[in-house]
């Protein structure tokens, strides 16, 4: 694009703020967020921005882990659906219609309260090297959040395989590639390109879903949020805060995935 | 497992049910009326709708609970107040189906508003040209016409409604999971409560999607089936 051309649409997209009832609204919000600033007390910001971060931190953490984690196994649920014999594809199925039928908080309680208490009970597990780990509750909220993430795409994985059109596999047979780099070449790169736009909002509601990991006393930025409500006995503001911040995440996440898309050079036929 | 708690169990489902179908409803009404209003709205409206889908589909809905229980029972009662009543408790029925139903609305809303914009637009010109006023055209023509392309949209919110009653819980709405955290804590059988919850609620899904089969057959009568047409 010349910078012409783009002066001209940088141009018209300012003019698309700048209608009349645009800057009235803008306006309107603006005078909202000042109430907000001056009438509500943000006192407490200093005693717990420190403690907010980390918990933004921890939230961010635990999002790119499942996320990474639950796609990891939502390949091989995805491809088991797709073309794999009956007795691959029936349990990938039953347990991405458990994970979808079931409410996330639900199987993060199963998994902390009723797993988590069967544990201790067996002598050889306390003294096995995962112990410290079981003791603790991030690990049940990362395993959770990951086989939710997992059921989820899993589904969308199944749909982008089986649509990759069979022609282009043919050939790759025909040019004599192994089973392995057919896969690895050209059916995941394409699966992937097709599952890429639904990857955005699916990281987005795995976004929205970190927040359960409160309960069960993991301490993200949600479990902040709590603590300043019960410490100061404000109900409103930690909550407003809060979700800016969520906002903030999501809108970074959706601007970074349109950047991830449009470099890809994307041609579905 | 203790007689009784089973019963408890079941309470929590009936619960979890009336929510999730008040709210669907609610949040129907909403996303028909934001539909309508991000299509043929003015401006200010069409922003103003901008705004709502995109904060309520940013925002987590464990903090979207918080924040609407918290508001609108103190805004009813700082109303009442100032009318010169006494506060009430709101029922925690009637606070779930507000709060899930306001978030609904703004799924409902795109899906609303893609179905329409994928009816043909000869249909809505043809039912002009004949001259029907805005309301008889809603009723007879664009209503009808969307309905095989919202259905499924429709359908997922539907199952999503039903797990996001559990979000409840935190407010401490007596609904399944809650219900089964208090089996559980009772009983110390935690596993085969959770695992007992855990088939209610797939259950209720797998009976939905049931239904839901049957509800999009019904509005893709008369139209050609997908599999003919390979």
């Amino acid at each position: 694009m010349s910078a012409e051309a783009s002066a001209i649409n940088m141009a018209a997209r300012a003019s698309l703020w700048l209608r009349p009832h645009r800057i009235v609204l803008i306006l309107i919000a603006l005078g909202l967020v000042l109430c907000a600033a001056f009438f509500m007390r943000w006192d407490w910001l200093p005693q717990y921005w420190e403690m907010g971060l980390i918990g933004i931190w921890r939230s961010l953490w635990i999002l790119a882990v499942t996320c990474a984690l639950g796609f990891a196994l939502a390949v091989p649920l995805g491809l088991a659906q797709a073309g794999g014999p009956l007795w691959f594809a029936v349990p990938a199925k039953v347990f991405c219609t458990i994970i979808r039928g079931t409410p996330l908080l639900l199987q993060l309680w199963l998994l902390y309260y009723g797993l988590g208490s069967l544990f201790p009970q067996y002598p050889w597990i306390r003294e096995s090297w995962l112990w410290p780990y079981l003791r603790q509750a991030w690990p049940y909220g990362v395993v959770a959040l990951t086989f939710s993430f997992a059921g989820y795409e899993g589904e969308v994985m199944r749909g982008a395989f089986a649509g990759v059109p069979r022609g282009q596999l043919e050939a790759a047979r025909a040019f004599g590639m192994s089973r392995w780099k057919i896969f690895r070449r050209i059916w995941l790169p394409q699966a992937f390109y097709r599952a890429l736009p639904t990857l955005t909002g699916e990281t987005v509601l795995q976004l929205k879903s970190t927040p359960l990991v409160a309960t069960i006393s993991v301490i993200d930025i949600f479990a902040v949020s709590s603590k300043v409500r019960q410490d100061t006995y404000l109900t409103y503001e930690p909550l407003l805060l809060l979700a800016l911040i969520y906002m903030t995440i999501t809108g970074i996440l959706v601007f970074a995935f349109s950047r991830i898309e449009a470099r890809i050079p994307v041609k579905i036929g | 497992m203790a007689p009784g708690w089973g019963g408890t169990l079941l309470v929590g489902l009936l619960h979890s049910i009336e929510i999730a179908v008040g709210a669907t409803c609610l949040g129907l009404l909403i996303g028909t009326a934001g539909a309508f209003g991000k299509l043929y709205g003015g401006p200010v409206t069409r922003d103003l709708l901008a705004v709502y889908t995109t904060v309520v589909r940013a925002v987590p809905e464990l903090v979207l609970i918080l924040l609407l229980y918290y508001a609108g029972t103190d805004l009813i009662n700082q109303v009442l107040a100032a009318v010169g009543y006494q506060r009430v408790d709101i029922s925690g029925l009637a606070a779930g189906i507000f709060v899930l139903g306001f978030v609904q609305g703004a799924y409902s809303t795109e899906v609303i508003r893609g179905a329409i914009l994928a009816i043909p637009q000869g249909q809505i010109e043809a039912a002009r040209a004949f001259g029907m006023a805005p309301g008889l055209m809603l009723r007879r023509i664009t209503l009808p016409a969307m309905l095989p392309f919202a259905i499924p949209g429709l359908a997922n919110l539907w199952l999503i409604a039903t797990k996001d009653t559990a979000l409840l819980a935190v407010v401490g709405f007596f609904e399944l999971t809650l219900a089964t955290r208090q089996a559980a804590g009772v009983t110390k059988a935690y596993l085969i409560f959770y695992l007992a919850a855990g088939a209610l609620y797939l259950a209720l899904t797998l009976f939905s999607n049931l239904i839901i089969g049957r509800v999009e057959g019904w509005s893709r009568r008369g139209m050609p089936s997908v599999k003919e047409a390979r």
